[in-house]
């Protein structure tokens, strides 16, 4: 620990504060408790429809692929038209979620679904997102058996359902949803927010697609959800 | 228009110190006179204090503190009667607008300072701003681009002041500067202490300048008017340059910046 | 590695630099690219300028309060299953690594972008300590290729042309047929994913830095476009995250306001593609995910910087929208500055790191413009902080007796009104003659660093106090 109190005795001599150790005490621990919004930009303020139109627009704008779902059940048809239409072949890979599992996958019965995380060699990987903050196009996955991020990231395609109704105009709304959903615990180990598909611009600032992460974001919003 | 105009001032006139700044004194006084003609047609009349030297920049930016403040008293206590002060060069005036409070720790000064700062203007700003100037009666045939000088633009937002009354001047053809607003790599010291860097940079504005329309450079600070001016002239470039305030006045008959007689 | 690039070196390099035809190519893009590409995301947020200022002051808050913050985040990623670790020094910093790698035999290590990791010249120590460090960013990757320091702190390879880049690849690439086309950006980016991707799956350990920490939650939060950090960090057993103490921030909220002015302000993006809170290590259940997590908080000279007048520099963000901005950048490039942080941030930090009398010529290369504080999405006065900076090299004595011998004299007589008009008048006198005919100077004595390249006009026969005295 004497690293510790060395690097935090220097902090403490340095600030040197003229209030009371209980004042900034009181401050810190309302700050982190009631952890007050700040502006929020007002683009994401709108209502339903406008916002996923926005958000559709955002995520259309760093080169996601955005598709309406009328209905959950239609998605095994849906992906399986996805992968068709790129000549990919017929597999895909994803987590235990149950809005997933639970699909009508038997639709599809020449698509083949593996389970769990990705070592790197499928094609597309299909993820359940959290929520989806309009202002950007940007998605929020969180990490887990449901969604294992491996599949974020290592397969050249990554779709990702989303329902309308966890599209939100920003990401203030999302963090409460997540308080929420996560109760007292603290948060998953990785939250990804994820905003078009992997990019780089590193050679002479010219950019391209696809260079660590997948080449292709594709969105599912689902409508009846 | 003539420094006489100043004996028949009435009461109600503001009474303005011209900080004639020492670019001007030494290298181009007809800024100074320039100056005056348009304070005094917009209302004021001027006062040029003649135990004016320098503003303190160069050691205030170098790190001499204690030079610089030394200086600054000077200044505030030869100008903090007026009711403005006006400085023909952006650097200089936000060298006293804003700088100058800065640099004293003791209230008695710093009260001063800031007194000081608040009545301290650059001359289109204050001609614009502050007397509500909205055209200039002069002529120029030329065409005219113009580059903000750094200290002005982005300390005290000096930009469209002197833009819209160019644009009033009889004849006068305003031609917009690309990258206007990027710096001419003078920087006061800095052009002699690291020459290649400012020549690079000062290079990036001649070309700029050479490729707008314009036959004529106009700028509010003289330093870097004498770089750019000193950079076309070196180059070959046919473009004159001239003070804001000489276009301004209708004064500007005379030879251009670094030009013969 | 980075030996030739030292800051002492300032001049030199620059003149180098200047004339480095290759880099001077590159810093075209600089120029071009990010100026107008942060203007448009500007544009297009109407509450930029208002969460500028909450930004600051966000960061504001947490400094004065950063013992507690740091506290606080501290207690969260424990509690998540992180350890923590403080580093005073960066040799302190350098070992915690090392002692990780070691206690887990590991023989390679991935890496996400780190300037920290720059900063305590992490890859040098271990590369000796027989551990091999890979850089995953494309453009970090290109740059350990060149065995270069970065030139940029959020485009490391921004020196580098593309033609270059083959060559390298080329030279590295040897089991790759030596006939392959790389003359497409594509191809190269593709060997490069091809390559780096049996890596991240290979690596024992995952190291990366921290674009934030969250005290509210204990997460380290990382921003890419690439994935390379995420993939750095989710792939290996154990996962390093490298943070220097002034990356905390209270809350989610306070997170996000940051996050809204970092990428806008970096590249122009509205968010950049992977932004990634990373909270403790793999959970119960969870099938990915690294099974140890540990960060180190490194000090490094913050604390004093935290102390003294250099305080508003921790509210860096590490945009790089200061250097994009910056005239002397775009004429020399990051490496001739000589230290890991470069441009106006650099010449403000830099010091502050390595010290005052290795880094003198930074804070003193700039002509003050000020266009770094005005794209500064904290508002950092840098401008202010390098004069600062000047003042301390004044009262040390640093400054070559010429300049400061030369300054004293003007400002003794700028102190002496008398006098100085006295002086003038006889310069004026002497000089003027000499000017007349032409109306400017091409060469003339002392004035070498002027006339060198430019004309210096001529002064006036008599002084404008003068004339106006005579006149009235």
């Amino acid at each position: 620990m004497s690293q510790r109190e060395t690097v935090l005795g220097k902090i403490r001599r340095g600030l040197a504060s003229a209030k009371t150790a209980e004042a900034r005490r009181d401050a810190v621990a309302q700050r982190l408790g009631q952890h007050p919004a700040n502006t929020v930009p007002a683009r994401g303020h709108v209502g339903q429809q406008a916002r996923l139109d926005l958000f559709a627009k955002m995520a259309g704008k760093v080169s996601a692929t955005v598709e309406r779902v009328a209905s959950a059940s239609d998605l095994p048809e849906t992906v399986a038209e996805y992968l068709r239409a790129r000549n990919l072949p017929s597999d895909l890979r994803m987590g235990a979620d149950r809005r997933l599992a639970d699909l009508p996958w038997e639709k599809v019965p020449q698509l083949e679904v593996k389970h769990g995380p990705s070592d790197g060699r499928d094609h597309v990987g299909l993820s359940h997102a959290f929520g989806g903050a309009a202002e950007t196009g940007t998605l929020f996955l969180l990490s887990g058996p449901d969604n294992p991020t491996t599949l974020n990231f290592l397969p050249d395609h990554h779709v990702v359902v989303v329902r309308a109704s966890d599209i939100v105009g920003d990401y203030e709304t999302l963090w409460n949803r997540l308080r929420e959903h996560s109760g007292d615990d603290v948060l998953p180990r990785t939250v990804n927010l994820i905003t078009g598909p992997s990019r780089s611009a590193d050679i002479e600032q010219t950019l391209l697609l696809g260079a660590h992460g997948p080449r292709a974001l594709h969105i599912l919003i689902v409508e009846d959800a | 228009m003539s420094p006489e105009n100043t004996e028949h001032t009435t009461a109600s006139k503001p009474r303005v110190g011209l900080f004639a700044t020492c670019l001007v004194d030494l290298f181009r006084p007809q800024v100074g006179f320039a100056a005056i003609k348009l304070i005094e047609a917009s209302g004021c009349c001027v006062e040029v204090p003649e135990n004016q030297t320098c503003c303190g920049q160069p050691a205030y930016n170098s790190g001499d503190r204690s030079d610089a403040a030394a200086i600054a008293k000077q200044v505030i206590a030869i100008f903090e009667d007026y009711d403005y002060v006006v400085v023909p060069s952006g650097s200089c005036a936000a060298m006293i607008a804003r700088h100058y409070p800065e640099l004293f720790d003791d209230a008695y000064w710093a009260r001063r300072a800031m007194a000081l700062s608040a009545k301290t203007y650059e001359l289109t700003a204050f001609l614009y701003d502050v007397m509500g100037v909205r055209d200039v009666e002069a002529a120029f045939a030329g065409n005219v681009t113009y580059h903000d000088a750094c200290s002005g633009l982005r300390e005290l937002n000096v930009r469209d002041q002197p833009r819209e009354l160019l644009k009033t001047v009889d004849g006068l053809a305003f031609t917009e500067l690309k990258d206007a607003d990027v710096c001419c790599g003078f920087g006061g010291t800095f052009c002699v202490k690291y020459p290649e860097i400012s020549n690079a940079i000062v290079t990036k504005k001649t070309a700029a300048i050479a490729g707008s329309e314009a036959d004529t450079l106009v700028a509010g600070d003289l330093g870097c008017l004498m770089n750019m001016a000193g950079k076309l002239q070196r180059e070959g470039k046919h473009v004159h340059a001239r003070h804001v305030a000489e276009v301004l006045a209708g004064m500007a008959d005379s030879p251009a910046i670094g030009e013969a007689e | 590695m980075s030996a030739p690039f030292l800051s002492q070196a300032f001049k030199e390099n620059a003149v180098d630099a200047l004339a480095n035809v290759e880099l001077q190519r590159a810093l075209g893009h600089v120029e071009r690219g990010f100026i107008q590409k942060r203007q448009k995301a500007v544009d297009a947020l109407p509450e930029f300028d208002a969460l500028r200022h909450e930004a600051r002051a966000i960061k504001d808050h947490t400094l004065s309060h950063l013992d507690l913050y740091l506290e606080a985040f501290e207690g969260k990623a424990r509690q998540a299953g992180a350890e923590v670790h403080w580093a005073e020094t960066a040799a302190d910093a350098r070992e915690a690594v090392l002692s990780i790698c070691r206690r887990v035999g590991a023989k390679t290590v991935t890496k996400g972008k780190s300037m920290i990791s720059e900063e305590i010249g992490l890859n040098a120590f271990l590369e000796k300590s027989e551990i091999k460090p890979i850089e995953t960013d494309l453009g970090e990757y290109i740059i350990q290729l060149r065995g270069e320091p970065p030139s940029h702190i959020i485009a490391p390879a921004v020196h580098v042309n593309r033609d270059q880049v083959e060559a390298d690849f080329r030279r590295v690439h040897t089991h790759l047929d030596p006939k392959r086309d790389l003359a497409d950006p594509v191809s190269l980016l593709s060997e490069a994913r091809a390559t780096l991707r049996d890596m991240f799956l290979a690596a024992d350990v995952g190291i990366t830095g921290a674009n934030f920490l969250v005290a509210e939650t204990g997460s380290s939060v990382i921003v890419t476009n690439e994935g390379n950090g995420d993939l750095t960090q989710i792939l290996p057993r154990v996962h390093i995250v490298l943070a220097s103490i002034e990356k905390v921030v209270p809350t989610l909220e306070d997170v996000s306001t940051l996050l809204r002015v970092l990428a806008r302000s970096a590249t122009g993006q509205e968010l950049s593609v992977y932004t990634t809170f990373s909270t403790g290590r793999r959970r119960p259940g969870d099938e990915d995910g690294p099974e140890e997590t540990h960060v180190i908080l490194l000090d490094n000279g913050r604390s004093e910087m935290l102390a003294n007048e250099f305080r508003e520099m921790l509210r860096c963000i590490r945009c790089g929208a200061c250097m994009n901005h910056c005239p002397i950048y775009h004429a020399i490039g990051g490496h001739a500055y000589g230290a890991t942080y470069v441009g106006p941030m650099g010449a403000v930090l830099a010091p502050g790191l390595f010290g005052l009398e290795n880094t003198a010529n930074l804070p003193n290369a700039s002509t003050f413009c000020g266009r770094c504080e005005s794209v500064c999405p904290v508002e950092i006065p840098l401008p202010k902080l390098m004069r600062h900076w000047r003042e301390r090299e004044y009262e040390r004595h640093l400054k070559p007796a010429a300049e400061r011998n030369g300054l004293r004299i003007w400002a003794f007589l700028a102190r002496r009104p008398k006098l100085y008009r006295l002086a003038t008048r006889i310069g004026l006198k002497a000089l003027h003659p000499f000017g007349r005919r032409r109306g400017r100077f091409s060469s003339l004595p002392l004035a070498g660093g002027w006339t060198g390249h430019r004309d210096m006009p001529a002064p006036a026969k008599t002084s404008f106090i003068d004339q106006w005295k005579a006149r009235s």
